[in-house]
């Protein structure tokens, strides 16, 4: 765990809001992601021993300059440490007992075009990225991967190691090199946002995902991607004070659309229109433009489903992945019926086995047509892959309602 | 600066879409020629150079008392090192573009790996 025995609950929030932005500016002073970990780590373990009477005024700065003491103390421990303060010292002089907004931007910046580089795997990239950037511990990355936390913790290390071994800089991308370097940060991003999103206890994370996608559109305002892609979460997030009732899932039809928030929509819709206007379509831009459909409805009835079905065929094009043809075809249900879309559906579920959502979407097409021993199979294999306890508490509760209805 | 390994690989002897025609080749010959003065101008070459093909290979070991030759590759796999090239480079971005401009001229796969270390190992030593 990154905040030591996280006793005190004091700590554990200052934790998750500021690990990313700390562990971001130690990395650019010391030039080191493990020395910047390691110290971050110790500063965390000493703010839980003594923060007991209360929290200091500015938590993140105390964090910081305890953490750059102790790797200052862990690099006069041996020679080469030594060597490496002396390049640091003036850089610490010019940062003692202030922290620059723009600059901690920054540098959250540098850290994840580090973290997403090309060079490191996609799986290392998002790894990286969550324990960095998210301050997620070991363990619940490789949960949200269905690894063990050894094998986890071994890929990061073995990342950490190349981005040391070949000196994969902490550094803004030259413009030249901005589409590529972004496509992942991008992916990066949107797998945080939605792992901040299926997960309540995790919520942080959708925050620090979107503070992030905004400091990537304003560092790059001609990325359309970029933009679509803030757009998306912008729609999504306004959704999710109607997405659950206490502990349990309200699907988009079902939603109290009075308690989306208006503000978000609207900013979300205002990029959507201006990706719109400049006409370079992609995957994010069209995923957002089929979300904005959705804003725009009173009701589930009211959705203008054809306009969605056409954004999904679009998408299809640019993006044509079993998982963008599930969603076709769920939205195909609502435009030609249950039979046309168990008919998609069935299309893509040998690719999909494993995944959850292809059967509950099954299912609910089954119901429909009044298939329910078939219904209620599609939904206990769902429920049986299905991650997270509320989802499977959801899945249980169409089952129970099968039994009822018929 | 750090030093990185450029290396190509040969597949079974073979170097994929190698030059075939005397055109090709020349083609080939000027692309080469081009980036290397480019190379050399950064001050990013620090060395190059093109292998003979594994069968020209002879291994030496130790086996017992004895030092034991044997004719060969040590590793028999069918990809072998065709060529390399040593660059100086800031950092691994650096030595990827050089990389971008290798690949665009030999039209072939190359691997980037970084130096742990250059040079003579006295010279690596710790000075404490």
């Amino acid at each position: 765990m990154g905040a030591g025995d996280r006793n005190s609950s004091g700590v554990e929030n200052v934790f998750r809001e500021a690990y990313g932005r700390v562990v971001a500016t130690l990395v650019r002073v010391f030039g080191d992601i493990t020395l910047a970990e390691d110290a971050v780590q110790d500063a965390f373990v000493i703010a839980s021993e003594r923060w007991g009477d209360g929290i200091p005024p500015n938590p993140a700065g105390w964090i910081v300059t305890t953490a750059r003491r102790r790797a200052i103390d862990r690099l006069r421990r041996d020679a080469r440490g030594r060597e490496l303060l002396q390049d640091v010292s003036y850089t610490l002089q010019e940062q003692e007992g202030r922290i620059d907004q723009g600059l901690v931007q920054d540098d959250q910046l540098r850290l994840i075009f580090t973290c997403c580089h090309p060079a490191l795997r996609t799986e290392h990239q998002i790894a990286l990225t969550l324990r960095l950037l998210g301050g997620l511990s070991v363990d619940e990355i490789a949960r949200s991967f269905l690894v063990s936390e050894p094998a986890m913790a071994k890929r990061l290390v073995r990342a950490k190691y190349k981005i040391r071994a070949a000196n994969i800089p902490y550094r803004i991308p030259a413009d030249a090199d901005l589409p590529v370097r972004l496509r992942s940060v991008l992916a990066v991003m949107y797998l945080i946002y939605n792992t901040g999103l299926d997960d309540p206890e995790r919520s942080s994370l959708r925050a620090e995902s979107l503070r992030l996608t905004r400091a990537l559109v304003a560092l790059m305002p001609d990325e359309p991607e970029a933009a679509g892609l803030l757009a998306l979460m912008l729609l999504n997030e306004a959704r999710v004070p109607a997405r659950r009732i206490g502990d349990e899932i309200v699907l988009l039809r079902d939603q109290d659309r009075s308690l989306w928030d208006r503000a978000l929509i609207q900013e979300g819709r205002a990029i959507v229109r201006a990706c719109v206007r400049r006409g370079q379509p992609g995957p994010y831009q069209l995923q957002a433009a089929i979300q904005a459909v959705h804003s725009d409805a009173a009701s589930s009835a009211d959705t203008d489903w054809p306009q969605i079905v056409s954004l999904y065929d679009h998408l299809l094009e640019l993006l044509p992945t079993a998982v963008v043809e599930l969603n076709r075809a769920i939205a195909v249900g609502e435009v030609d019926g249950p039979t046309a879309a168990l008919a998609d559906i069935d299309a893509v579920t040998s690719r999909l086995e494993e995944y959850h959502l292809v059967h509950a979407a099954r299912g609910e097409m089954l119901r429909r047509l009044g298939r329910f021993d078939e219904a209620q199979s599609a939904f206990e294999r769902a429920g049986a892959l299905a991650p997270t306890e509320p989802e499977r508490r959801f899945l249980n509760k169409q089952i129970a309602e099968l039994s009822a209805g018929r | 600066m750090n030093q990185y390994l450029l290396s190509t690989w040969a597949v079974e002897g073979g170097v994929e879409r190698a030059p075939g025609s005397p055109e090709e080749m020349q083609a080939f010959m000027q692309r080469v020629i081009a980036l290397e003065a480019e190379m050399e101008v950064a001050g990013a070459f620090a060395f190059g150079g093109a292998l003979h093909g594994p069968d020209a290979a002879t291994v030496v070991q130790l086996g017992g008392d004895d030092v034991v030759m044997t004719d060969g590759p040590f590793a028999e796999s069918k990809e072998h090192i065709a060529g390399f090239y040593i660059i100086n480079a800031e950092d691994l971005d650096a030595a990827l573009a050089w990389a971008d401009k290798v690949v665009a001229a030999i039209q072939h796969p190359i691997e980037v790996r970084p130096f742990r270390a250059t040079g003579k190992v006295a010279d690596n030593m710790p000075t404490a």
